[in-house]
């Protein structure tokens, strides 16, 4: 440990400390741009600048390391006018249309500019053209908005190592973006948002989907049915000044039925279903001799990464639909026919944690009948912008129920919602169809928490027809992670039975779509609030739903049966990429 | 031997693929890799970066954003001819930007493009360290040609026609 001076308060850090870190230790606030903690510290953007006291050098805070005795000023007469003509010049490049602009009131650089008191921009000169790019399913892109942070870039490369972004040309017309421009769609792009999530700009943002929602709603002769994922009900209140990990499922059912949905059911209920139909997929496989290890297929992006990158492991994948296509295809089959309602006049709406789930709902293979299951999907975030277009005072509304009979959840579904929960789920309801009895201890912290590099391991002794097997499990989140984990499979130096992959760090509580900031600590406390919810259901297990029992005896048979097969159940196969390359 | 059809001829990626094989598990290799390629197949197609992207296992991203850094690498083919004017300081003083513009005009290409009959590339390079010959152009980095004047551009060009 070594002593620093950060504005004449001493502190003492580890020896490798950056004068950035050092700064947070004695509890004073540098403001950045380009840093990521932990993933990139590059010091392009010139935000972090402080003043080295004995010698009035100027250096970047986020590259720095610290020495004995080092006396640093974070907000002297220099550093102040560095920092503001470093803002200057960025924005010399930026529009400033920020009343028209997407992230107005959430933008980085906003803050940053009235923090420090911009009032004119004093640059005139030429302004870069990075073009712009809405073809893609799950994002957009607006090159004009770029600050060329590369925060994106680290994200698609290092978290999750897809590639479909990087740095091209150099100098002023220097950009991020896809090889020879051909797009996010035509790229490997899996749509996972993590570039969209951590972008301090509007450069990178959601497909915005937000106008088709009300469209349908306020057309008489449309039915809406809203669903809502299970990590969304721990994230959405941070939109509205609440910790991250609050629980406001009640609240966010209220605030569908005021927006004016006709009916609004759960993606829990579907997660539920997932777990019936992805249980007994996994019983038949490892009794029957089929693929193993089975990999969970309700995460989106990484679906759609390992049709790009490992299309040999294609078999793998459970052939369950993921809990929004499952609600989606129960409302257009068995509530439609219930109801007695023509399934062309319902859209079906969900609210996502996630931008790849809008790209899986324009999956062709995702319907039935002429019919899609999910018609328009919205992230967290462009939830929370509908809620505040019908000016509800979100926090203050009094909790409500969904409806049935495609609503009720247990806590088995809640935990999907973090890395780990799926994995959990399954073995609470496959373990008790094996073993033919009900298992008291269905907590298995093993595969729990934020592992943000790794792999989460466990293995649980059961009986398959009278023999003791050991099932051993595997969980990972994060595509890099992921691509470590399908690299052994590959090579066949794991013999797990059952893996479950989320695309994004943490899992949906950490997805593309939900709010800004996603941190590490934020990730922390939204796992918090799902398992704290989870233990205060009254019911854990999904095969225990009241109304999952009621679906299968009135409607669907059995897991895995005729009707599974067709409304339940799709495939997957290799995706082909820069296709529209010239050659 | 895998072969491939472009523009009607058959490019022979053999050399390629060696090449890849050789540095495939060598880090920080893709520059190497980019440069022997463009020596051997005269511009790094967007074949040829696929190519080095699935062998070398690094992302397509990342090899165009690298050869769109670097002023050397070139994705079109260059002509037999690559005409390389000084744009160095001492060569600038001394006009080098007027004969980046005469050679332009009578070879009827841009600097960075080729000629339609393939002989020809303009380029401007960073001082050649020949500054007391300024303004300076090269030929294929074999020819020199010294304090150049308009009027010797016309000669220059017609002795690789």
């Amino acid at each position: 440990m070594i002593d620093v001076y950060i504005d004449n308060k001493k502190v003492s850090v580890p020896e490798d400390f950056t004068i950035l870190q050092a700064a947070k230790e004695a509890d004073v606030r540098i403001p950045t741009l380009c840093f990521l903690e932990n993933l990139q510290k590059i010091g392009a953007c010139r935000m972090c600048l402080v003043e080295i006291e004995n010698t009035g050098r100027l250096v970047t805070s986020c590259t720095t390391p610290v020495c004995q005795g080092l006396k640093v000023l974070t907000h002297s007469e220099k550093v102040r006018k560095a920092r503001k003509f470093v803002l200057e010049l960025i924005l010399s490049d930026h529009p400033t249309t920020c009343l028209t602009c997407e992230k107005n009131t959430r933008c980085e650089l906003q803050d940053l500019a009235a923090e420090h008191g911009i009032e004119i921009v004093p640059y005139r000169g030429d302004k870069s053209d990075r073009g712009k790019d809405s073809a893609a399913n799950s994002l957009r892109y607006d090159g004009e908005k770029c600050i060329y942070c590369k925060r994106c870039e680290t994200m698609c490369n290092t978290v999750q190592t897809v590639g479909a972004i990087y740095s091209k040309k150099r100098g002023f017309n220097a950009e991020v973006g896809t090889p020879f421009n051909v797009g996010f769609q035509d790229s490997v792009c899996v749509g996972c948002g993590q570039c969209v999530l951590n972008c301090p700009v509007a450069a990178l943002k959601d497909q915005d989907d937000t106008a088709k929602v009300w469209d349908a709603i306020m057309d008489p002769d449309i039915i809406t049915v809203v669903q809502v994922a299970p990590s969304v009900r721990v994230t959405l209140g941070e939109e509205f000044g609440l910790e991250p990990g609050t629980i406001v499922t009640g609240k966010i059912f209220a605030a569908m039925r005021k927006m004016g949905f006709d009916h609004i059911f759960d993606t829990d209920f579907g997660a539920d279903l997932t777990i019936m139909e992805e249980g007994y997929e996994f019983i038949k496989r490892v009794k029957e001799g089929g693929t193993l290890p089975m990999l969970t297929s309700c995460s989106p992006g990484w679906v759609n990464f390992l049709e790009t990158f490992f299309p040999e492991l294609v078999p793998n994948l459970s052939s369950a639909k993921s809990p929004q296509a499952m609600v989606g295809a129960m409302v257009k089959s068995f509530f439609a026919e219930k109801e007695g309602i023509d399934p062309s006049k319902i859209r079906v709406i969900s609210v996502m944690p996630c931008t790849a789930k809008k790209d899986e709902s324009k999956r062709p293979q995702l319907g039935a009948d002429g019919w899609s299951d999910v018609d328009i999907v919205v992230t967290t975030r462009e939830f929370a912008k509908m809620i505040r277009q019908r000016n509800l005072d979100f926090v203050n509304l009094p909790d409500e129920q969904p409806d049935n009979p495609l609503g009720m959840s247990t806590g088995a579904a809640l935990i999907f919602g973090a890395s780990g929960g799926v994995m959990e789920a399954a073995l609470r309801t496959a373990l008790e169809v094996l073993e033919g009895h009900s298992i008291e201890n269905i907590d298995y912290k093993a595969v729990r928490g934020l592992k943000l590099d790794g792999v989460k391991e466990a293995a649980v002794k059961t009986k398959i027809d009278g023999k003791e097997v050991e099932v051993k499990v595997a969980v990972a989140s994060g595509l890099a992670n992921a691509r470590k984990l399908m690299e052994k499979v590959r090579a066949g130096e794991v013999d797990y039975h059952f893996i479950e992959i989320m695309a994004c760090p943490g899992g949906c509580i950490g997805g593309g779509g939900q709010p800004i900031p996603t941190n590490t600590e934020v990730r922390k406390k939204r796992i918090e609030g799902i398992y704290k919810g989870d233990s205060s259901m009254e019911l854990r297990k999904s095969h225990e739903n009241p109304f999952i029992k009621k679906l299968y005896d009135e409607y669907l048979g059995e897991p895995l049966g005729e009707k599974s097969h067709k409304y339940l159940h799709t495939h997957f196969k290799e995706q082909k990429y820069y296709n529209n390359i010239k050659k | 031997m895998v072969c491939s059809c472009e523009n009607g001829k058959e490019t022979d990626f053999s050399l390629l693929d060696n090449i890849i094989e050789e540095n495939r598990d060598n880090e920080g290799i893709l520059i190497n890799v980019l440069h022997k390629a463009q020596t051997h197949y005269g511009a790094l197609t967007p074949q040829i970066q696929k190519r080095i992207s699935e062998g070398l296992n690094i992302p397509l991203s990342e090899v165009y954003g690298t050869i769109t850094f670097y002023h050397f690498f070139t994705m079109v083919p260059k002509g037999k001819y690559v005409v390389k004017i000084c744009t160095g300081t001492a060569c600038y003083v001394r006009g080098a930007n007027k004969l980046v513009e005469q050679f332009s005009e009578k070879l009827g290409i841009e600097v960075g493009g080729t000629t339609d009959d393939g002989l020809f590339s303009l380029e401007t390079v960073r001082c050649v360290g020949a500054c007391s010959l300024a303004p300076v152009v090269t030929v294929n980095d074999e020819d020199i040609f010294k304090r150049v004047s308009a009027k010797e551009i016309d000669d220059i060009i017609a002795k690789y026609k």
